[in-house]
């Protein structure tokens, strides 16, 4: 089957044809793969776990997925056509445009929970956090390539770091606390493949452990919480599980026993830890507990080797790119992918926290599945101008999978 | 197009360096992953499967019946009715302080007749003693509750009705002393090997046969399992386990046997006991206890002024089994104890002359005979008929004792006296045979007036002062007195028998022990007890002169010392029977409280007794008038 997709894949595509208006050839198809395959497994998963889940309407959850699916697609190849370096000069744009974005879910969004995350529209309830994510990666690399051209001094860094805390912060009132910390990740990623100094990185951590001591336990302590409760107890809990179904770390535990109970070659039909509501949220966050479950070790590893598989061909285009810029955000999605998936598959597995973050690609929600095949547009395109100019330089064809 | 500013910085060794850290990092963040995946799923996939299971399936015990409880001749005596109980299982109500939590509970309150504040006590009570446990929150319900519960089932997600059993006399209540309660087995005794696979809930014997054979009674559980969600939903069955029923107990009660001792002993109003057992078997034919109960109150939550009712001194506690737990002294029936250690120690011959001339002086106290009476020179045959109280004086103030004991204390504790019997029920008296060690251990410790004397064992030959005996081990002593000398262990049990009637195990329970009874004792002291009862002037001679078959009997009246009133309480009645006298059966021991003289009430009691063992026509009751017996 490789082989033959091998064959066709590597075909000539003609010069000036669709395929090569669309940059086809010179896109990453394992990656292509990976995301394809992920978006197709949760589409799977989805038809088969959350069949009863709305009454009368079995594929609710999956033909949402399937559109959310295509139109991602959609946009992937869009941007990948798309020479990421343009948008270097729309920085300060896409820049305003993310902080507006937040900042008009504050104001006018809807409130789920307690917390203010999504914007109605008439098709679909987005989520400008998640949006949020992949401006701020290509608008901090950008800032970032203007701001450390001359050398890294204190000053610079500290005002990139602000540039990306921002938003965070804002991520943090809505309150999404897992949004603002992937925010957070992806700050620190693009600082740190920017060449940031290392001294930088240590005073950063310096005054990250004393503002995470100000906020679990000084600020509480003189009467002024800054985490939600709920927030606080999620963090904490996984270090304290109980069987109390009150608790937070039921969830956790609950996730654990199901996962584990897949043991090898999953429970199929019998997945009762799923299937009966005992782990709630089975669509979206414990989307990983319920392919454990089901599918057992051999699911759960197949779908954590096309996390592996994305994330390689991720990091590859690291040195791959042909300008920092495409490194720096070939970095910063990197993080983004490889935080999410370990927070996530980490609290299914009980090793992290409950945070409400999603599974990219697998998790079911619109707004998670655009912003990720967006992030992937991007990785294609730094990919298709790398071969571009590769080719330039050598005239060659190159197959698509390699 | 901004293909390769000049003023990018270019890309460096230390960038790669970089990129080679965060690979790193992937890598690392992809083992953790995977090696917990490994972990959860291969290594210990069976526990989290098991815990799932645990998760999904609910268990609802289904309580075994318990094995019948059958006369010696099979007829059933308890068995078992259905009722229906209403349980809740409290992990699968609502959470306790929400709105949901106290609408169920005010819902269940018409049918529970309890409050919610009194149900959600008895729920903390259970969850306390086992948290996964359902708890029962009312029984007996009506076919009205049920169909409104059933209707109604999601306003009381949490809540079953199962059906429970409880016991069933079938001969109203007959040998109520005997068979005992059945109760929810306690947290203490979910702590036992004895109730190893029981759980809080689970129903077992408490007292009497149920305790004492609960093994064979108490059958197995079953389980109706089905799979629920994380609410606690039914979502469909799983399959069950069927309960198996109990084992049955056939006892060595013969119930016509024991109607008549109970409606007997009951005849006179007065506390009591009656006990007929099989002189070489030990087997217990009838045994009563007065005042009576109906057992069925046991299987009803029972009051706690019902229960204070049932053992008050004012009721003359009606739950005691006066025939294992009534501790008295027991008169002259005890006089064949005294007999036969004299005899065997050979201080006096069967024929030896003692005279009776109405008093024995021992220092300054004065024994005389009851009535004042003398009966001039006697032997013993002729002491035992006419119950000579001077003969047996004369023998307790001749025969040795030392601290430890004595002949008479030696022989009625090698027949069986100051210890327990041994019967299969529990809660059984120890008695008392007093030896100067330890009336004088008491002196020592101040809790009572003198030493030991001479007086005491002056008493003691008569059975008065500090001995103690209850009904049963009188029987026993008479019944090695009647075989040659084996003191059998009695038993009500005779075998635990399957449904079918299959014998699964025979209860012969071992001899105690075999003291000597040389043959000429024997003689000589059944022929002075035949006498007593089937010769004129003998003491139960008025009860028994006309008996078709020879009884050897024997009268005692004990004193039982004063009110708080300073008025002394009437005697207590006692007869012990042997028959036939020439080899005998039979033993039956009655004692009555307050029954004044042996013959007069107890006597009567043992005849009805016999009447029946032998089949012969029933006398109606109380048909003896008293004439004024010689004792």
């Amino acid at each position: 089957m490789m082989e033959a997709a091998r064959a066709t894949m590597t075909m000539e595509v003609p010069r000036g044809g669709i395929a090569e208006r669309m940059r086809l050839p010179y896109m990453d198809g394992w990656m292509l793969l990976a995301a394809v395959g992920l978006i197709v497994c949760s589409c799977v998963v989805l038809a088969e776990a959350t069949a009863d889940d709305v009454a009368g309407s079995p594929l609710f959850f999956v033909l949402r997925q399937i559109s959310y699916g295509l139109v991602g697609l959609s946009l992937m190849l869009a941007i990948a056509r798309i020479d990421y370096s343009r948008f270097r000069e729309l920085r300060v744009g896409l820049y305003s445009a993310m902080i507006a974005a937040i900042s008009l879910v504050l104001v006018f969004g809807a409130a789920a929970r307690g917390s203010r995350r999504w914007i109605e529209l008439p098709f679909f309830r987005f989520q400008p956090s998640e949006l949020a994510k992949v401006l701020l990666v290509v608008s901090l690399a950008a800032f970032v390539i203007e701001r450390t051209r001359r050398g890294h001094d204190p000053k610079q860094t500290a005002r990139l770091l602000m540039v990306g805390l921002a938003p965070a912060a804002l991520v943090f009132l809505q309150p999404d606390l897992g949004t603002a910390l992937v925010i957070g990740v992806i700050t620190i990623a693009v600082l740190f493949l920017a060449g940031v100094p290392w001294r930088h990185f240590a005073a950063m951590g310096a005054v990250l452990a004393a503002f995470a001591g100000l906020v679990l336990v000084a600020a509480p302590a003189v009467g002024v919480p800054i985490l939600q409760s709920y927030q606080q107890e999620r963090l904490t809990s996984f270090l304290n599980p109980s069987d109390d179904p009150s608790d937070s770390s039921y969830q956790l535990n609950q996730s654990r026993i199901a996962i584990g109970a897949g043991e090898r070659t999953g429970r199929g039909e019998g997945a009762s830890q799923t299937e009966l509501d005992f782990l709630p949220e089975h669509h979206t966050d414990f989307i990983f507990a319920v392919i454990g479950e089901r599918y057992g070790f051999v699911g759960a590893a197949f779908i954590l080797s096309l996390y592996a598989l994305l994330v390689w061909r991720t990091l590859r285009l690291l040195t791959l790119s042909k300008n920092l810029y495409g490194t720096l955000i070939a970095g910063g999605i990197a993080a983004m992918l490889m935080f999410q998936v370990l927070v996530n598959v980490g609290m299914n597995l009980a090793i992290m926290p409950v945070t409400g973050i999603t599974l990219p690609l697998m998790s079911y929600g619109g707004s998670s599945v655009l912003v990720t095949f967006m992030a992937i547009g991007l990785l294609q395109s730094i990919h298709v101008q790398a071969q571009l100019s590769a080719r330039d330089r050598s005239g060659a064809p190159t197959p698509l999978l390699r | 197009m901004y293909r390769h500013r000049p003023d990018e910085p270019p890309r460096t060794a230390a960038l790669s360096r970089r990129a080679t850290l965060v690979t790193g990092i992937a890598v690392a963040i992809f083992a953790v992953v995977f090696l917990r995946l490994w972990y959860l799923q291969v290594l210990s996939g069976d526990d989290f499967r098991e815990q799932a299971n645990d998760n999904r399936v609910r268990e609802v015990r289904v309580q075994a019946p318990r094995g019948n409880i059958v006369d010696r001749d099979g007829k059933v005596l308890v068995a078992n009715k259905t009722q229906l109980a209403l349980y809740v299982q409290p992990r699968d109500l609502p959470k306790p302080g929400t709105d949901e939590r106290s609408s169920l509970m005010q819902g269940l309150e018409p049918i529970t007749g309890d409050s919610a504040a009194e149900m959600e006590a008895e729920i903390s009570r259970v969850r306390e003693e086992s948290p996964t446990s359902p708890v029962i929150l009312a029984q007996g319900l009506g076919a009205g509750k049920i169909f409104f519960l059933r209707e109604n089932r999601d306003r009381f997600l949490g809540v079953t009705v199962e059906r429970v059993f409880t016991r069933d006399y079938r001969q109203g209540d007959i040998a109520a002393h005997l068979f005992g309660n059945v109760g929810e087995v306690t947290a203490e005794q979910l702590d036992l090997p004895r109730y190893g696979g029981l759980e809080q809930g689970d129903s077992v014997g408490q007292s009497g046969i149920e305790y004492e054979y609960d093994r064979f009674l108490r059958g197995q559980p079953g389980a109706d399992r089905f799979q629920v969600d994380a609410l606690g939903r039914p979502t469909g069955q799983l399959g069950s386990e069927r309960a198996a029923a109990g084992d049955n107990i056939r006892l060595t009660i013969d119930s016509d046997l024991q109607a008549t001792a109970d409606g007997a002993l009951g005849s006179f109003g007065l506390p009591g006991a009656a006990v007929a057992m099989d002189v070489e078997t030990g087997e217990v034919l009838a045994m009563s206890s007065a005042p009576s109960f109906d057992p069925e109150i046991f299987t009803k939550p029972i009051t706690e002024g019902q229960y204070k009712s049932l053992i008050s001194r004012q009721n003359d506690a009606p739950l005691a089994n006066r025939a294992t737990q009534g501790l008295y002294p027991t008169g002259s029936i005890f006089k064949v104890v005294t007999a036969l250690g004299a005899l065997k120690s050979g201080d006096i011959t069967p024929d030896e002359i003692v005279v009776d001339d109405g008093v024995l002086k021992l220092d300054t106290v004065v024994f005389k005979n009851a009535q004042d009476a003398v009966f001039g020179p006697i032997n013993m045959s002729d002491a035992l008929k006419v119950s000579s109280d001077i003969y047996f004086y004369e023998l307790g103030k001749d025969l040795p004792y030392a601290k430890g004991g004595g002949v008479i204390q030696d022989t009625a504790m090698d027949l069986g006296l100051g210890e327990q019997t041994g019967i299969d029920l529990p809660a059984e008296g120890d008695g008392l045979v007093p030896t100067p060690a330890w009336r004088n251990r008491l002196y020592n410790d101040d809790l009572t007036d003198r030493p030991w004397t001479d007086c005491d064992n002056v008493n003691l030959a008569v059975g008065q002062g500090d001995l103690q005996a209850d009904p049963l081990q009188m029987a026993v002593a008479y019944g090695a007195l009647a075989n040659g000398g084996r003191v059998v262990t009695p038993h009500l049990a005779q075998s635990a028998e399957t449904v079918t009637g299959e014998v699964l195990e025979e209860i012969r329970p071992a001899d105690k022990r075999t003291v000597e009874v040389p043959e000429d004792a024997r003689a000589t002291i059944l022929g002075g007890l035949e006498r007593a009862a089937m010769e004129e002037k003998g003491t139960s001679y008025p009860v028994f002169g006309n008996f078709p078959i020879p009884v050897a009997g024997k009268t005692g009246t004990a004193e039982r010392g004063f009110y708080n009133s300073g008025l002394p309480v009437p005697d207590q009645a006692w007869y012990a029977a042997l028959a036939p006298a020439d080899d005998p059966e039979i033993v039956v021991v009655v004692t009555i409280e307050r029954g004044g003289f042996g013959a007069g009430s107890a006597a009567p009691v043992a005849a009805r007794i016999l009447e029946k063992y032998f089949n012969l026509p029933i006398t109606p009751a109380i048909a003896v008038q008293q004439e004024t017996p010689v004792e």
